[in-house]
C-alpha cells in the first residue's frame, strides 16, 4: 500500500512551492520592494521631523503590510489551478484542510516572514520611536499569518473566476480592519509607555482561530473552485 | 438540446466473481443549465478497459471527473469499490486530466520527485523512469522549455510507479507522438493484465485491443 502520511503532504507541498518561488524570486520580491518604496516616500511627503512620522510609523507599516499582502494574493492558488495541481490536491488521500494549511504556511513563509524580517528598516526609515520596535515586530509576528489565513479563503473562492483581483480585495479588507486597529493600538500604547498585553493577546487568540479555521473553509472553496 | 446516451455497444461478458472496482449507477449531469447524459449506468470491473467516446463538448470529461470525485453528479451515485471510505478511494484511484498537473518552473526530475512523494510512492531510481518515458536527459530543464508532447510524458509518468487499481485518464494521448502512444498502450494492457482498471477518453481508437473493453458513445447522433 502506497500510504502517505500528513506531514509528509503538508511538507512535500511546502518544498514545492519553495522551489518554484526559488525560481521565480520576482514574485517574492515585488511585494517588499512596493514596502520599501511606499515607506520611503512617506518621509518626502510628509516632512521629515521626527514628530509626525514617529507617531504615524506603526499605522503606514501595517497599512502598507495590508496593501502588499493584497498584491500577492491572486496568485496563491492561480498557478496551481491552472496547470491541474489544484485538482489533484483535491483528489489526495489526506484532507484538504491539511493541503489548505500546507498551502497557508508556504504563503507566510514567502510573504509574511520577509516583512516580518523587513520591519526594522521600515521603523528606522519612519523614525519610529525605539519603544515601539519590538511591539511593532511582535504584533506583525502574529498579525501576518493572519492575512496569510485570511488571503487564502479569499484567493480561493476567487480563483476560479480569472480576474478576481477587485473582488478579492473587496472580500478581503473588511476582514482586515480589526486586525489593524488592535495592532496599531499595541504600537501606540507601547510608545506612550500603556500596558500593552491586551491588545496583543487578542491578536494572538485572532491568529489562532483563523489559523484554525481558515484551512476548513480554504478547503470548502477550494472544491468549490474546482467543481 | 439535450445529448443522450447509447450505452455499451461492446457489454462485458459479466463473469461471476468479477470483482468490480466502480459502479455508478442512474448517474446524471447538467452544466450550464445543458443535460449532458442522463440516467447513466456502468460498472468497471477489474482488468477491464471503459473507453468513452463522444463530441466535443458531450460531457466527456465532466462523467470522468465525476467517476474522480471532483464533481458531485447531479443525481446518481457511485460507488466505489464497495466502500464508502474516501481515504481508501483516493489512494487506489489515479485520476490525470486534460491539465497535466506539471509546474512549468520546476524540472522534469522535480516534478517527478515531488508528486511522487505526494502518491507515497517510493522511487528506487527515477532516472530508469524517466529512461521509460523518454525524458531521460531533459530532466534538468524547466517544464516550461518543453514541448507539450514532453509536459505530458512527465505527467504520465505516474502511471509507471502507481500503485492505484483505477486509471482515469482523460485524453491521455493528446500531444504525443506515435511512439509516445504506443509506450502508452503498452503500459495499459500491462495495468489491466495486474488486475488493474482503466478509464479513459480519447479522439484515437485505441490500437491495441483488451480483453475487456466497453465503449460507452455520450451525445447524441455520434457513431
Amino acid at each position: 500500500m502506497n500510504n502517505v502520511t500528513t506531514w509528509q503532504v503538508i511538507s512535500t507541498i511546502i518544498a514545492r512551492d519553495w522551489r518554484v518561488a526559488m525560481r521565480r524570486r520576482s514574485d517574492i520580491l515585488n511585494p517588499l520592494l512596493f514596502v520599501l518604496m511606499v515607506v520611503t516616500l512617506f518621509p518626502l511627503a510628509v516632512g521629515p521631523g521626527p514628530d509626525v512620522l514617529g507617531r504615524i510609523a506603526a499605522g503606514v507599516i501595517w497599512v502598507v503590510a495590508l496593501l502588499s499582502s493584497l498584491l500577492g494574493s491572486e496568485r496563491l492558488f492561480r498557478d496551481d489551478y491552472l496547470d491541474g495541481t489544484l485538482e489533484q490536491l483535491v483528489l489526495l488521500p489526506t484532507p484538504l484542510a491539511v493541503t489548505a494549511l500546507a498551502k497557508i504556511i508556504i504563503h507566510w513563509l514567502l510573504s509574511g516572514l520577509p516583512l516580518v524580517i523587513l520591519t526594522p528598516v521600515c521603523a528606522l526609515l519612519l523614525k519610529l520611536p525605539m519603544d515601539g520596535w519590538a511591539t511593532l515586530m511582535l504584533t506583525l509576528l502574529l498579525g501576518t499569518p493572519i492575512l496569510s489565513a485570511l488571503t487564502a479563503i479569499g484567493a480561493a473562492l476567487t480563483v476560479s473566476l480569472g480576474r478576481g483581483g477587485a473582488l478579492l480585495s473587496l472580500l478581503l479588507l473588511p476582514l482586515f480592519i480589526p486586525l489593524i486597529i488592535f495592532a496599531s493600538a499595541a504600537v501606540e500604547g507601547a510608545l506612550v509607555g500603556a500596558p500593552i498585553l491586551g491588545q496583543v493577546l487578542l491578536l494572538a487568540g485572532l491568529m489562532v482561530l483563523t489559523l484554525t479555521l481558515a484551512p476548513l473553509a480554504v478547503a470548502a472553496a477550494i472544491r468549490v473552485s474546482v467543481n | 438540446m439535450t445529448s443522450l446516451d447509447s450505452v455499451t455497444s461492446h457489454p462485458v461478458a459479466q463473469q461471476q466473481g468479477t470483482e468490480i472496482l466502480l459502479h455508478a449507477q442512474h448517474l446524471s449531469s447538467t452544466r450550464a443549465n445543458r443535460l449532458l447524459f442522463r440516467d447513466l449506468e456502468l460498472s468497471i470491473p477489474a482488468s477491464s478497459v471503459l473507453y468513452v467516446a463522444g463530441p466535443n463538448g458531450s460531457g466527456k470529461s465532466t462523467l470522468l471527473r465525476m467517476l474522480a470525485g471532483l464533481y458531485a453528479p447531479s443525481s446518481g451515485t457511485v460507488s466505489r469499490f464497495a466502500t464508502d471510505d474516501n481515504e481508501t478511494w483516493q489512494r487506489q484511484t489515479l485520476f490525470i486530466g486534460h491539465k497535466p498537473a506539471v509546474k512549468q518552473a520546476l524540472t522534469a526530475l522535480d516534478n517527478l520527485q515531488l508528486q511522487a512523494q505526494l502518491d507515497g510512492a517510493q522511487i528506487d531510481d527515477p532516472w530508469q523512469l524517466l529512461e521509460t518515458v523518454g525524458l531521460l536527459g531533459l530532466e534538468d530543464i524547466p517544464a516550461q522549455q518543453l514541448s507539450a508532447g514532453q509536459q505530458r510524458r512527465i505527467a504520465l509518468t505516474r502511471l509507471w510507479y502507481s500503485r492505484a487499481r483505477l486509471w482515469i485518464l482523460d485524453e491521455p494521448f493528446t500531444a504525443l507522438d506515435q511512439a509516445g502512444i504506443n509506450l502508452l498502450q503498452e503500459r495499459f494492457a500491462e495495468h489491466c493484465a495486474n488486475g488493474g482498471a482503466l478509464v479513459l477518453t480519447s479522439h484515437q481508437p485505441l490500437t491495441w485491443q483488451p480483453q475487456q473493453l466497453q465503449t460507452l458513445t455520450l451525445g447524441g447522433g455520434h457513431e
